[in-house]
């Protein structure tokens, strides 16, 4: 099963190499992990997608919870939740991928943040299932170079993760 | 009280009450030397290596239940650590290990000595710390003498650069009085719904089994465990970490558990309905095979850490907490209640428990030609008056010791269990000597663990610390040679130990006594010579037996109830 851990943690050198440290000693996969300083600067937030048994994520949890910089954690899949991934893609515009790609940048409510004679940069957000539905409708042959922000997520409703 | 870097390191450790600082010097850690000078508060113990210093300040903290601390320097310093940091950190033992490190503008550019000592030593810490300001460096102190003794216990490193300690700097000393973490919080109070429901399963057994593990040697949890063990009358076990935390001396104790546990604890494992586990986390050492572990049991586990809680195994009712204090409540609710145990189920019980324990598992022949191993542990145990500290290298020595040593009391077996670090038991020994001088301290050795941290037979005769080595001398690896015959069809390779050195002369030369012992009948006069000389380390050299092995012995991927039992002797 996938997961999606939101960790706050202290916002301290050496803090995000424990989290990916662990994951690596004990031999837990990283599909993606983001992280950033939050509005308290003290504090950095991680999201880290998961996938693993029950067993192996409710270890994964405890794991964190046990390493002394980790402050709060939830698992973001139990609950409703909202995940967002960002992607900058650039793509041929030649041809009839200039049209082609514009159109289908429009349907998915991506917007184009460059222009070329032969390329465009494409941003579009949302969960990764409908980033990996752009590229395989645009098309391998027209796609220059990915780059994806990895997943992000809140709960919600008033469920916060704060300390 | 304006002070420098180093001297505010000697201040926090006088304000921490730390008697013994294990260590040795080296550039990086200059400052913090020469503000240790002049003064005996904190006793500096000058190591031969710095591996040394983690294992004395290991044993030292086994022993006494404080803080073992260590100051290495930079480099080097940190990496021979690396070894004693780890053997602490797999059987939760608290360490403060002071590292130093290259001054702070030249971290990071492969300056002389440098190693990143953090990244170096994170997966094997519970917590580590660089020190990037001076004016962090007494906050980062108390909280690492914290986070080191505090909930599940462990190693906690500081990383100090030089210029941090610098005499040219200095600033005012407040030491905290206090540390509030707030990522870090260990619970320490079972929930009260899941320590009834412990009592409720508990006294619903018909085949109930007790299972102890270092948690409750750590928790100082001995007598609360001895009095709901003798309260509920149950059986009880206890893993190598655990042992002496239930009088071993007492009928209701059925011997340690696990690969080399006796007959009659592994199959009451296997047999039992209820199992209470207590500060032990199910090594597969001490599980076997999991599919088969306890198979028609359920299960109650206490232990502080959450992750240890089925980690491995899954447990029915988890009770997160200190044990000491889990048990104190678990027995006020015992004395609450009128219910009691099924005394006919548990007769028949322990009826069964009884005619595993008379096959005498352990049962072995001493003869009149070679010294048997068990006969020098069983022996020790009766010179000692079964009151030593006794602390082990790793192999088949350490099982003996475990096996045939029978510890009454917490704290006096010191061992690398988790880690199984050879090298560990001599400057254990030395730590515990320090620590309680006036008492016996054995350690059990062979001959290839032993030459892994030999040099600090120096570092005994310059603090006199008389320990008395018990070298079990096979010249094998023993347990490698064991599992070469069981496994590999006795191709015994490389574990033999070729030329080895005349112990005998190899103590005199460090200015000890040494004593060679190749006769059965010569053993219990040699033990009792050595420990009447209270003054002097004795390196007692037994050559013994090359084929012993160490029964029973559950072979991986068996179960408990599937041990190798001694061939020499016919179960009843």
């Amino acid at each position: 099963m996938r997961h999606i851990i939101s960790i706050l943690l202290e916002n301290e050198s050496g803090a995000l190499s424990r989290v990916s440290g662990l994951f690596s000693a004990r031999g837990y996969n990283i599909e993606s992990l983001t992280v950033a300083p939050t509005d308290d600067p003290s504090l950095s937030r991680m999201t880290i997608v998961t996938i693993g048994t029950e067993e192996i994520i409710e270890q994964i949890t405890k794991q964190l919870n046990k390493l002394v910089d980790v402050v709060r954690l939830t698992d973001l899949t139990e609950t409703n939740h909202i995940e967002r991934e960002m992607m900058l893609v650039k793509v041929r515009a030649t041809g009839e991928l200039r049209n082609e790609a514009q159109r289908l940048a429009g349907i998915f409510s991506g917007r184009i943040l460059d222009v070329t004679a032969s390329s465009y940069i494409i941003e579009l957000t949302g969960n990764g299932k409908k980033l990996d539905a752009f590229l395989d409708a645009i098309g391998e042959e027209a796609i220059l170079e990915v780059v994806r922000s990895g997943v992000t997520g809140i709960a919600r409703g008033e469920k916060a993760l704060k300390i | 009280m304006e002070l420098s870097g180093g001297e505010i390191i000697v201040q926090a450790l006088r304000e921490e009450g730390v008697e013994f600082l294990f260590g040795y010097p080296g550039g990086a850690v200059l400052h913090i030397y020469d503000a240790l000078y002049e003064q005996d508060d904190v006793k500096h113990i000058l190591v031969r290596h710095e591996q040394g210093a983690t294992h004395a300040a290991d044993g030292y903290a086994r022993a006494t239940g404080k803080p073992g601390v260590v100051l290495v320097t930079s480099g080097p310093g940190a990496t021979n650590a690396v070894t004693g940091i780890a053997t602490a950190h797999l059987d939760s033992i608290p360490l403060v290990v002071l590292t130093g490190q290259v001054p702070r503008k030249v971290i990071g550019s492969d300056a002389f000595q440098e190693v990143d000592a953090v990244g170096c030593t994170r997966p094997i810490v519970k917590h580590n710390f660089l020190v990037q300001n001076l004016e962090d460096l007494a906050p980062t102190l108390k909280k690492a003498f914290f986070v080191a003794t505090s909930g599940r216990p462990g190693p906690v490193v500081v990383d100090i650069p030089k210029d941090v300690t610098a005499p040219s700097e200095k600033i005012p000393f407040d030491y905290p009085k206090k540390v509030d973490m707030r990522s870090y919080n260990p619970t320490l109070s079972g929930h009260p719904g899941q320590m009834r429901k412990a009592i409720d399963l508990l006294l619903a057994a018909k085949r109930p089994m007790i299972y102890s593990g270092g948690g409750v040697v750590l928790s100082e949890a001995s007598a609360e465990l001895t009095e709901i063990t003798r309260e509920l009358g149950y059986p009880i076990t206890n893993t190598l970490m655990g042992l002496g935390a239930y009088p071993a001396t007492d009928r209701q104790f059925v011997g340690m558990l696990g690969m080399h546990g006796t007959y009659e604890a592994n199959m009451a494992m296997h047999e039992c309905d209820v199992l209470f586990a207590v500060g032990a986390r199910f090594d597969d050492r001490v599980t076997g095979e999991l599919k088969h572990f306890c198979p028609n049991a359920k299960i109650v586990h206490i232990d502080v850490d959450p992750a240890s809680i089925s980690k491995t195994v899954r447990v029915d009712v988890p009770i997160v907490g200190d044990v000491k204090r889990v048990l104190r409540d678990m027995l006020a609710m015992l004395a609450d209640t009128d219910r009691r145990a099924d005394s006919q189920a548990l007769a028949e019980w322990w009826a069964e428990i009884e005619r595993w324990r008379a096959a005498d598992c352990l049962g072995y022949d001493q003869g009149d030609e070679l010294i048997k191993p068990q006969y020098v542990v069983e022996k020790l145990w009766e010179v000692t008056g079964g009151d030593a500290y006794v602390t082990s290298d790793v192999g088949q020595h350490q099982m003996f010791a475990a096996q045939f040593y029978k510890f009454d009391k917490p704290r006096r077996w010191i061992n690398s269990g988790g880690l199984g670090t050879m090298g560990f038991g001599l400057p254990a020994a030395l730590g515990v000597k320090l620590a309680f001088p006036d008492s016996d301290v054995a350690c059990i050795t062979g001959e290839a663990s032993i030459q892994m941290c030999l040099q600090e037979l120096s570092t005994c005769l310059q603090y006199n610390a008389p320990v008395k080595v018990v070298n079990l001398n096979n010249r094998y690896m023993g347990m490698v040679r064991q599992w070469q015959e069981f496994q590999y069809d006795k191709r015994y390779s490389h574990s033999y130990v070729d030329a080895l050195p005349d112990f005998v002369k190899l103590a005199e030369a460090y200015g000890h006594v040494g004593m060679l012992v190749d006769k059965p009948a010569d053993v219990e006069g040699a033990l009792r010579e050595a420990f009447a000389m209270k003054d002097r380390l004795v390196f007692l050299d037994f050559i013994i037996d090359q084929g012993e092995n160490v029964y029973p012995m559950i072979e991986p991927g068996k179960a408990h109830h599937e041990m190798r039992l001694n061939p020499a002797r016919e179960l009843a």
